[in-house]
């Protein structure tokens, strides 16, 4: 053929397919730049090549915080107990996903503490409360209406009491331009290292995977008002893809950890780049 | 991010005007910053690639280029055309039944739970009507809980049944309720679900014909980004449902979705939610959602 088979008809397959699974117009226009330079470079691409590339070029805009590799729900050993404080907006998918979490860390043994700050949303105690019964592990909760940083200083020392491993803090869904609701998330944080100094060792933000570019502004804020640390992205059993992490993760340097994909307590793995990649193309 | 789009079309436009060579290429080259910004407000891959290719007949047949001021003007054929797209003037809520039967339905988290509550609300401070709500989620963990809270807050009779697992029996049953207690308004808060979850889809559609309501409405969550359309589509292939929800408009999102799910399944958009309160309903505004998607 004499001449690289990736033309422009190519390449607006690639922007329409990536454009709509979220990742984003930017994103998307720094995939393609760095297929046509690789196409520039190499030459003679067919779609087989075509498909390792831009496999490689999505995983490597994850690449610097994902190794891809992991398989199993880890925490680090030298921390006890290992603190979790989740965070995000209204029903992205927290409490589910702390339910799902505690399960996985108890199946390995490991005792596992929640504590209940989304003293405000509607039932949002006894949504936690199921999921504590149903995972069999210990709850520290209040009243509705109590102070959420209150109750995150309870679980924090009644975990430390009861010699936890894990202790997983639920908060209150707020959207991210309420700056009252996230100062009140930075004082929860703050609050917590009275028990245990370097508490939270892990800032969670659950992001829906059916979420556009808002996300971006999600991560953003909540990165200001906490410090995120990690990202789950939720509900990928649907057709949406969740495509808008690309972008979070390379612009903020914040590792995506899990995937939830279904409202079963099983439901939950450990995020896999080359996976994740695969499933736009599905 | 896209306060600048009328700007940034003017300048797009003023390199090409005096050049003599005005043609539809030229043109085109502005219509990229307006489907870039539509995207980024997360409307639809196709249906922003449709509406530029609209926006450019019009813009010609306007002769924008001979305009003084061709950015203003392309933003305002723009605005027009999403505004117009999006439905004439708010419409109102059904409430023709004895009782009048109205069906909440959605995605997981969209806000049904919340928004079957201040629809109550606003029924009730608003209409004068005695609403009842009941509560045909029986899986989210809390989810009755949740609703009786709800209900509580704002003084409304909840109908549950939590030794039933069966959501088309709770709603007979719910209805019933109603009919002997004087509620002349039914509200079914169901589960959230999956467009492509059979067997819960198929669940709805049990429950719709069994009440047959004389409201069915789909809420959705205004952050939703590519995804709107297919689940939009899927929900009213099953229902054909008479409205929709725009929730969580308080937050910073585009919402871009309005569009899509307005394109797709040509349903008004009936309220927005505007906050997790009781009070936080309002009825929709075509033009404000055309300039919030515009960033305007
Ligand atoms: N299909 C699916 N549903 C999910 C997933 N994760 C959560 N959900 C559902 O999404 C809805 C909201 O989940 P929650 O865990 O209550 O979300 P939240 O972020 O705690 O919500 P707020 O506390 O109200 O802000 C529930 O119906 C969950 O069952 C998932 O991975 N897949
Ligand atoms: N900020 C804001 N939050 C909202 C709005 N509507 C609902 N919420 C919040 O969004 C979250 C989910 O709302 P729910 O009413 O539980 O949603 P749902 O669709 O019933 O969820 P499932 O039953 O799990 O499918 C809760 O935290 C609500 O308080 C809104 O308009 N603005
Ligand atoms: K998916
Ligand atoms: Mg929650
Ligand atoms: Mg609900």
């Amino acid at each position: 053929a004499g001449k690289s088979k990736v033309d422009d008809d190519v390449l607006d397959n690639l922007e329409e397919i990536l454009v709509s699974s979220d990742v984003g117009v930017n994103t998307t226009l720094k995939i393609i730049t760095r297929i046509e330079e690789r196409v520039e470079k190499d030459k003679y691409l067919g779609t087989a090549e075509l498909n390792k590339i831009l496999r490689e070029e999505i995983a490597g805009l994850l690449s610097e915080t994902n190794s891809g590799e992991d398989t199993e729900f880890k925490i680090p050993e030298n921390k006890k107990p290992y603190v979790i404080m989740v965070v995000g907006v209204n029903g992205a998918g927290k409490t589910t996903t702390i339910g799902k979490l505690a399960y996985q860390f108890k199946k390995q043994g490991l005792n596992v503490v929640l504590g209940a700050a989304d003293t405000f949303r509607a039932a949002a105690i006894d949504q936690l409360q199921v999921w504590a019964d149903r995972v069999d592990v210990p709850i520290v909760k209040q009243e509705m209406g109590s102070d959420p940083a209150s109750v995150a200083f309870d679980a924090l020392e009644s975990g430390v009491s009861q010699n936890a491993d894990v202790i997983i803090i639920d908060t209150a869904g707020r959207l991210h331009n309420k700056i009252n609701l996230m100062n009140e998330l930075t004082k929860v944080k703050r609050v917590m290292q009275k028990v245990v100094g370097d508490a939270p060792h892990d800032v969670l933000l659950v992001l829906d995977g059916s979420t556009g570019q808002n996300a971006f502004e999600q991560a953003k804020q909540f990165t200001a008002a906490t410090e995120v640390t990690s990202l789950a992205v939720t509900k990928l059993d649907g057709t949406a893809k969740g495509g808008v992490v690309i972008g979070i993760s390379d612009q903020f340097k914040i590792p995506v950890k899990y995937i939830g994909v279904g409202e079963g307590i099983n439901d939950l793995q450990v995020f896999n780049k080359y996976e994740f990649v695969d499933s736009f193309f599905k | 991010m896209f306060n600048n789009l009328s700007e940034k079309l003017d300048k797009a436009l003023h390199v090409l005007k005096g050049h003599g060579s005005i043609t539809e290429v030229n043109v085109a080259e502005t219509l990229k910053e307006v489907r870039r910004a539509l995207l980024d407000a997360d409307v639809n891959f196709k249906i922003a690639k449709d509406f530029t290719t609209r926006v450019k007949e019009k813009a010609l047949g306007q002769d924008v280029l001979t305009a003084l001021q061709p950015g203003q003007l392309m933003v305002k054929i723009v605005k027009d055309e999403l505004t117009e797209l999006m439905g004439g003037d708010a419409e109102g809520i059904n409430l023709s039944g004895t009782p009048s039967i109205i069906l909440m339905s959605g995605l997981q988290g969209s806000g049904k739970t919340t928004f079957s509550g201040k629809l109550a609300n606003y029924l009730k401070t608003k209409k004068t009507k005695k609403p009842l709500l009941v509560a045909c989620d029986v899986y989210r963990p809390a989810a009755i809980d949740q609703l009786h809270v709800v209900g509580g807050q704002i003084n409304v009779d909840v109908f549950s049944d939590k030794g039933n697992s069966n959501p088309v029996a709770i709603a007979e049953a719910g209805i019933a309720f109603a009919k002997a207690n004087g509620h002349n308004v039914v509200i079914i808060d169901t589960a959230g679900r999956l467009a492509v979850d059979e067997a819960m889809m198929n669940e709805i559609s049990e429950i719709h014909k069994a009440i047959q309501p004389q409201e069915t409405l789909f809420v959705v969550d205004s952050m939703t980004g590519q995804d709107a359309v297919n689940t939009a589509k899927a929900f009213n292939d099953v229902l054909n449902f008479d409205g929709v929800i725009l929730t969580k408009l308080d937050g910073d999102t585009r919402g871009g979705a309005a569009i899509s799910i307005k394109s797709v399944v040509d349903k008004p958009i009936k309220f927005i939610g505007t906050g997790e309160k009781m009070e936080a309903i309002d009825v929709f505004y075509p033009s404000r959602m055309a300039d919030r998607i515009l960033g305007m």
